[in-house]
């Protein structure tokens, strides 16, 4: 792996012909300082502002730690249920023809493209007590909107195809060579998943459910429709901050904002860096 | 486990399996996907095409129409023009720091949309440092529609060059670099050379950036003040009727955003088909 790297770097250095970097560059650090780094200068001034003890006051109040907890869990199912149902997904758009395959496959992008409040909405309507999906549901006794389960439900359904994107290009890559071989040594379909088929898999898994997780985390409007936000029970991080905007207890809300953008941008970074050198792995073998 | 078929070649296609595992994501996404999909627009004409008619004609609601697409009219060029930017210096230039730039892209996507828009009160809102220096000239953008169009941008900023900067680095640098050394300007190299190579992936990512910008709900909610005909997008106008307990008129005004995210999905098999097209043609070659 390394020589492959070392060789590529080794190569004589390409001498620059093209134009536009001076503008290309320029332009695209003067937007990101503008529009991404800028505004976060404001919340580093306002939290710097509270005292460590109010700030810590703030962020460990009961009720917002109820809401970290309720989101991390949430957020959490959700996407170790999108892992599953993205990796089915993906596995049946790689491996089968079937009519209705290319309407399939355009359909996973769909929650992408729905605005998230006519999600929620939506999926409020449908699980509630009287919805097409709740009525069915409250015969078994299970009540899903104005529930934690809700919650789930929304964050699963708004980050459906971040799995599914991540792991369909590295099935289609596959080389079918060392499947062949397994099964010819006679091993079952479901070893030669597990023993070949998963080993090269995971990386671009864990990744999807990465970003799955990291958008569940944040996700608001999807949310809010269908959790029923009772303080301590399904209350998320998001609509705490809202709720703390609403009051104009600024210096809450932007310390409860600095705990979220923390977290995610680490999760960012990470998933980042992670992703950078599976990709390494990957090409250079 | 039934004994092996010499002929299969590889796992998961033994007709039993291949079917179970196609029908089950099917069911899956009919579950999941389609039902809420179709649900939308039942819900919307549910009381028939007079009434939907008429909740679109509302007042309050064309104005929201009407916001919502100048707000997009704004954001998708500004957008346009610094992914175009982004994707030509991270793919066709190296310089420190190149990974880092592609990182701090993502961040609109790791970042609570409740997060983006507390980041630009604080920091254009009458308390922040750029805020109270626009204040005193007279200057109002938070719970304005400037608010909503800076906010919107910095939602949907990585759209553009997100699906620009994969299919650039495939492409290579071959084709411009010949063009330069054939004596072509920058914009000649631009419009001759590479416009035709990207647009369609560049058309699909304006109308991603388009449709996330006309949908944009958490950080919008922040900073338009929710002031009914004057700073109410589309997506804040469904929440308020649907809290209004105008479930129809919700769903009317939801359906059309609904329209806008099947027309974006259309779209996007449609460049898919046509690069793999494209991409048949060369191998054929």
């Amino acid at each position: 792996m390394s020589t492959s790297l070392n060789a590529t770097q080794r190569k004589p250095r390409h001498k620059r012909v093209l134009p536009g970097l001076g503008l290309s560059l320029g332009s695209s650090l003067f937007f990101i300082s503008l529009i991404l780094l800028l505004p976060m200068t404001g919340l580093v001034m306002q939290t710097a502002q509270m005292s460590w003890a109010d700030y810590w006051y703030v962020i460990t109040d009961e009720r917002v730690v109820a809401s970290y907890q309720v989101t991390v869990w949430a957020a959490l199912l959700a996407s170790i249920f999108n892992g599953v149902f993205g990796l089915l997904l993906a596995w049946v758009l790689v491996r089968y023809e079937f009519p209705g395959k290319r309407l399939l496959d355009a359909l996973v992008d769909l929650p992408f493209a729905l605005p998230t409040a006519v999600a929620g909405i939506t999926l409020a309507t449908l699980y509630a007590e009287n919805g097409w999906y709740g009525s069915l549901l409250a015969e078994l006794g299970i009540k899903v909107a104005y529930t934690p389960l809700g919650i789930i439900v929304a964050m699963s359904f708004t980050s459906i195809p971040f799995v599914v994107r991540t792991v369909q290009p590295v099935l289609e890559e596959l080389s079918p060579e060392e499947e062949e071989a397994g099964i010819t040594l006679g091993a079952s379909d479901w070893s030669v998943f597990r023993r070949i088929i998963m080993p090269s898999l995971w990386p671009a898994l864990v990744t999807g459910v990465a970003l799955s997780f990291t958008r569940s985390l944040g996700e608001f409007g999807a949310v809010i429709f269908i959790a029923g936000n009772m303080p301590y029970v399904s209350e998320i991080t998001s609509l705490m901050i809202f709720v703390r905007l609403q009051e104009f207890d600024f210096p809450a809300a932007s310390a409860i904002a600095s705990v979220v953008l923390i977290v995610s941008l680490v999760l960012l970074f990470a998933i980042n860096i992670w992703q950078a050198r599976y990709l390494k792995r990957l090409h250079g073998r | 486990m039934a004994p092996k078929q010499s002929h299969q070649q590889r796992i998961g296609d033994r007709p039993a399996v291949k079917y179970t595992l196609i029908t089950l994501t099917l069911v899956l996404t009919a579950v999941l996907l389609v039902v809420p999909l179709v649900s939308i627009f039942q819900k919307a004409f549910i009381d028939g095409l007079a009434v939907y008619w008429q909740s679109l004609a509302d007042p309050d609601t064309l104005h929201a129409i009407w916001l919502t697409l100048f707000v997009a009219l704004l954001t998708v060029p500004i957008n346009l023009v610094f992914g175009v930017m982004l994707a030509w210096s991270v793919t066709r230039f190296e310089f420190p720091g190149r990974k880092l730039l592609m990182t701090l892209m993502d961040i609109p996507f790791a970042v609570s949309p409740v997060v983006a828009g507390l980041l630009y009160l604080l920091l254009y809102g009458n308390n922040g440092w750029i805020g109270a220096w626009l204040y005193e000239h007279d200057l109002q953008l938070m719970f304005a529609w400037p608010g909503i169009v800076m906010v919107t941008v910095f939602v949907t900023c990585p759209f553009v060059a997100r699906e620009l900067i994969p299919l650039m680095q495939q492409q290579g640098r071959e084709d411009e670099e010949a063009a330069v050394i054939l004596g072509a300007s920058g914009w000649q190299l631009f419009r001759r050379v590479t416009l035709p190579n990207i647009k369609w992936a560049l058309l699909y990512g304006v109308i991603l950036t388009n449709a996330r910008a006309v949908g944009e709900f958490g950080a919008v909610s922040v900073v338009s003040g929710n002031i009914r005909g004057e700073t109410n997008t589309l997506p804040l106008h469904v929440q308020l009727l649907y809290e209004d307990y105008q479930a129809t008129a919700a769903f009317a005004s939801a359906s059309l955003l609904a329209a806008i995210a099947l027309l974006t999905l259309i779209f996007k098999a449609f460049v898919e088909w046509r690069q793999e097209r494209a991409h048949r043609a060369e191998t054929d070659h």
